[in-house]
């Protein structure tokens, strides 16, 4: 399962289009039968699609990042906190936030499936429910966040979160120096998907500036 | 793939790496000259003789050195006693370690995963596969072939086989008796 | 099962390939079995830990060779068929050739959003205490079902401290095969790196997973 689903190689898109007939057909056969109503299924790949998606996360973020007691509430039980700005539902039920630190680095992963706090960061990128993440996050954390071009110092501890329950975890990275006074809807815009999972650092005030 | 093969081997021939006639030799040895039949020799030796039995266990290699059997991947020979209470089965989990020397190259299963992934962990089912059950309380010895021994099962000598000459006894030592997948032959089977 | 999703420490992947401004789907296709598979659960009468192990029960070299949505397809297809939803002829014909069966409830377009903010919570009342608190020393034990388990073999048999005692939830180890609920208390357990990896290992390394009490035993 490596993430090369837009590869192009021509037995690919043979079994691309083997793939997409039967998928075709399967729906075709559930509608008939009045299993799914193809409005529902529209409505579900527009909700995945369109409006779920990692800036929920990004405001979850920011907000604590100014707010010290939103913070406090976040870090003691996230799921409220969470569902105050008004993020809650499917794949969220429990989530946990866990703080970044000079000292401590968060990544999170799932090596036995894609388990992923959608809520907050919509649906998983291909990499992150891919074989090389999934076998390599927890035995060699450093090595894949080589592969997202980030270092840390040598003696930062990684924690890596195996998301084996229905426990959703969102890494609270460290605000960016040089950010003092920033709105909450510019601290926004430094928040990156990755910074949240653990795989990356959020941007720094001149990378929103280039 | 037999292009990909065909594309190779000329490339290393064009390049002087290796000797056609070298590699015609190495087929025709594994396909028809090494196989079962020597390990079926070893077997009903140690069935009629016992001194090359005691042999046989003490100092396999050397055993059935004696019989002109030895040499790639039979250089570190045990030979396994079956008996009424202990059956061995021989596997190599992590790729397909076998005793070419005596039985020749592994059949296609024994390489696959099935066998590979559930001999170590429930054997019993894996003999189901062969059609055979044994019973409960026999104890059951998997021996995964990690380093450079080499394990070859002496199935136990079936019944009505007294007197039996050398030759004619081989001809019951089947190859998965000596993996420990199968039984030997009975007399009646020879009819 | 030790199948072939359970991928913690394996090797020979190669590098993480994150895809640049990757789109959420990445064809049409995706996009309808993501659909299909959220919306059958309620006539199907499934529950997620079903839905997972009918997606690691591929046969590993299929496992590792499909993409993520193909193995949501093939689970799926499994899953109705295995249900009496649909048969093998109907979907090769592509659509329906007997009558349906009767199923409770179908979702419906304005219940979607509804739903989907509801989700699933896996949290239960219980009158039974936790044998664990936090800072206990427990071992992974060395289990092999052959049938769904969320204990990964990279932690079974080694030893960890109760870092978090979270709650008594649904056990998927029951709840995925038909026998209920069932629900436990669920820890999340750290383990040392060198502990999983060999004392030559990273020592900066700590790694958690979520574990059920029936995955733990006591270690002195």
């Amino acid at each position: 399962m490596s993430g090369h689903e837009h590869d192009h190689h021509d037995h690919d898109h043979s079994e691309l289009s083997e793939t997409q007939l039967r998928v075709r057909a399967l729906e075709s056969v559930l509608t008939e039968k009045g299993y799914v109503d193809p409005a529902a299924l529209d409505l579900l790949i527009e909700t995945y699609e369109k409006k779920v998606g990692p800036r929920n996360g990004a405001r979850v973020v920011a907000k604590a990042w100014v707010d010290p007691a939103y913070r406090a509430r976040l870090l003691k039980d996230a799921t409220p906190a969470i569902a105050e700005i008004g993020y809650a539902g499917r794949q969220g039920e429990h989530i946990v936030a866990l703080e970044n630190t000079p000292k401590l680095h968060n990544m999170v992963v799932c090596t036995l499936c894609s388990c992923y706090p959608w809520p907050v960061l919509g649906l998983p990128p291909v990499w992150y429910k891919s074989a090389p993440y999934r076998s390599r996050a927890v035995a060699d954390p450093r090595g894949v966040l080589a592969d997202f071009g980030v270092t840390l110092p040598k003696d930062t501890e990684i924690r890596i979160w195996d998301s084996t329950s229905e426990i959703r975890y969102l890494v609270l990275p460290m605000r960016p120096a040089g950010t003092e006074g920033w709105s909450e809807e510019k601290l926004v815009e430094l928040v990156t998907r990755d910074s949240m999972i653990g795989t990356g650092l959020p941007k720094s005030p001149k990378d929103l500036a280039k | 793939m037999q292009l990909r093969t065909r594309a190779l081997e000329t490339i290393l021939i064009e390049k002087g790496y290796i000797e056609p006639a070298a590699i015609d030799e190495l087929i025709e040895t594994y396909e028809t000259k090494i196989g079962p039949r020597n390990g079926a020799q070893a077997v009903a030796k140690a069935w009629v003789d016992p001194k090359f039995r005691q042999w046989l266990f003490e100092d396999g290699t050397s055993a059935i050195g004696s019989l002109g059997f030895g040499g790639r991947s039979g250089n570190h020979l045990v030979a396994l006693e079956n008996t009424s209470s202990v059956h061995n089965m021989v596997v190599c989990t992590l790729c397909s370690c076998y005793p070419w020397a005596v039985l020749g190259l592994p059949p296609l299963w024994y390489k696959s995963a099935p066998y590979r992934s559930r001999t170590v962990a429930d054997p019993r089912s894996v003999l189901r596969d062969f059609g055979m059950e044994l019973p409960k309380d026999t104890e059951i010895r998997v021996w995964d072939s990690t380093a450079e021994l080499r394990y070859l099962v002496v199935p136990m000598r079936p019944t009505g086989t007294e007197g039996w000459s050398e030759d004619k006894l081989a001809e019951l030592v089947t190859r998965d008796s000596m993996i420990g997948t199968g039984q030997p032959k009975q007399p009646k089977d020879l009819g | 099962m030790n199948g072939g999703q359970d991928l913690g420490g394996t090797h020979g992947h190669g590098p993480v390939e994150p895809e640049a401004n990757e789109p959420v789907f990445h064809a049409e296709w995706e996009k309808r079995a993501f659909a299909l598979t959220l919306a059958m659960t309620a006539p199907g009468g499934w529950n997620i830990d079903m839905g997972r192990f009918a997606r690691e029960n591929r046969p590993p070299g299929e496992y590792l060779s499909m993409t993520y949505y193909q193995i949501w397809l093939a689970a799926l297809e499994h899953m109705a068929k295995e249900g009496g939803l649909v048969s093998d002829d109907e979907i090769e014909a592509g659509h329906s050739l007997q009558p349906p069966k009767p199923v409770r409830r179908i979702l419906l377009p304005g219940d979607v959003a509804k739903v989907l903010y509801r989700g699933g919570p896996t949290e239960r009342d219980t009158n039974t205490k936790p044998i664990f608190g936090v800072g206990d020393r427990v071992r992974a034990k060395n289990i092999n079902p052959l049938t769904h388990t969320r204990l990964p073999r990279y932690v079974r048999g080694h030893v960890g401290t109760i870092e978090r005692v979270i709650g008594c939830h649904v056990f998927p180890d029951s709840n995925a095969h038909g026998g209920g609920e069932n629900p436990q208390w669920l820890y999340t357990v750290r383990f040392d790196g060198p502990e999983l990896w060999g004392a030559d290992s990273d020592a900066t390394i700590k790694v958690s997973v979520d574990a059920w009490e029936p995955y733990l035993s006591p270690a002195t």
